[in-house]
């Protein structure tokens, strides 16, 4: 597990922001997903300003600045650009005080702006901040998108998963989006996303085969850049008779990556057994369960009545 | 030579979907034959989608044989299982 940090390019690259001043300063970075938006800050209020975050100014700040003096404005922009401070960022094109220009370019922090209001440029830099600083794990497995669901197969070293998963992304029904190192990071409180390391994206290895780059050999459809993880299916080489293998479908197995449980299958791989075809039934039950059919359900409501019938027959039987 | 026991079924769920499952789990261990026979029809206790056809409830008589290099421990672990989940007398 590790923390990243993102540099203020990174932040203007993934969110469309544009650069007003500092263009040599980008490389400045963020450690927080957190944005301040320095409202009272603009009053002379600095007892709880959060100088490592990012500064989203807006209209509220924007015009309150107008009334202010230039000396009094000059020192409180100064007080905001704190050496650890990575941004300036000014919402919905507004227009930017020379006052805040020189303060920030005196402690060499950018500033940007864009066209979007301050609630959407918000939402946007949590929202890419908080997928970038969040503790990742990476995990042994491949990860695959199938039918739109977000499937992490693992199981020891060998045991065909990267073969399983290239069956399902030739017959069209799966999408790779990692192969034997998925990073996984937490987006929230209970969602997982999946993506590949940048030096393998959309490489996979194939035992006796080699390395395969599944975009240019199977087509830009093939691959996907993350995905939710929404299953484990975890193949092991356990005869089916050995060990005790979920048979109805109703066990409450998960896994658990950065304190968010998955739902979890255990699927023995065995000679003449066709992991692609059972990732894929896996994955169609997975999603109908989801939509409320439960085939398990139907068919205990068939035994009941199965029982009833029989019960009778007992009986006639006794009395004969 | 070839076990069998003969079983009443007494939990009030008679051999559901979960019971079945604990049943053929403990066959599917061993490498004989193992049968589940009521009302005149026989499946295989290693299959429980078979187990489950037959629509066992509670009161039923019930069959098992066993057929097979492992057919004693396979009777015995079938009976721990019936005895552990409370399934037969």
């Amino acid at each position: 597990m590790a923390q990243n940090s993102v540099t203020v390019k990174q932040l203007v690259d993934n969110t469309r922001l544009e650069i007003v001043a500092g263009k040599q300063y980008l490389e400045r970075v963020i450690t927080t997903a957190d944005i301040s938006r320095p409202g009272l800050e603009m009053t002379g209020y600095f007892n709880y300003y959060a100088p490592e975050r990012v500064q989203l100014l807006g209209i509220t700040e924007t015009s309150f600045s107008e009334r202010m003096g230039h000396e009094e404005l000059l020192m409180v922009f100064r007080r905001m650009a704190d050496p650890v401070t990575p941004a300036f960022v000014v919402s919905t094109g507004l227009p930017i005080s020379e006052e805040l220009k020189q303060a920030a370019d005196e402690a060499k922090i950018p500033i940007l702006t864009s066209t979007l209001t301050s609630s959407r440029i918000l939402s946007n830099m949590t929202y890419y901040l908080g997928g970038q600083l969040a503790p990742r794990e990476n995990v042994h497995g491949v990860l695959i998108d199938v039918h739109g669901l977000g499937v992490l197969i693992t199981g020891d070293a060998g045991i065909g998963k990267t073969e399983a998963a290239l069956e399902l992304i030739q017959q069209d029904k799966a999408r790779l989006v990692a192969d034997d190192r998925v990073d996984i990071y937490q987006e929230d409180e209970e969602r997982l996303i999946g993506e590949p390391n940048e030096v393998l994206r959309n490489m996979m290895e194939i035992r006796g085969v080699g390395i395969i780059d599944v975009q240019q050999v199977y087509g830009a459809v093939s691959v996907r850049s993350h995905a939710t993880i929404a299953l484990n299916i975890h193949l092991s080489n356990g005869k089916i008779g050995e060990a005790n293998f979920d048979r109805l479908g109703n066990d409450n197995d998960t896994l658990e990556i950065l304190g968010v449980k998955i739902k979890r299958m255990v699927v023995p791989v065995t000679p003449g057994r066709n992991t692609a075809s059972v990732i894929d039934a896996a994955a169609v039950k997975f999603r109908t369960a989801n939509m409320g059919i439960d085939a398990l359900k139907t068919l205990e409501e068939r035994m009941s009545v199965e029982m009833v019938k029989n019960e009778k027959i007992d009986l006639e039987n006794k009395h004969d | 030579m070839t076990q069998s026991k003969d079983f009443h079924i007494v939990a009030e769920t008679g051999i559901h979907a979960r019971p079945a499952t604990l049943l053929v789990q403990a066959a599917s261990k061993f490498t004989s034959d193992v049968t589940l026979s009521y009302q005149g029809k026989d499946v295989n206790l290693k299959s429980i989608m078979g187990v489950m056809s037959l629509g066992v409830g509670q009161g039923a008589d019930v069959t098992i044989k066993t057929d097979g290099d492992d057919e004693e421990s396979a009777m015995a672990a079938i009976v721990e299982a019936m005895e552990t989940e409370g399934l037969a007398e």
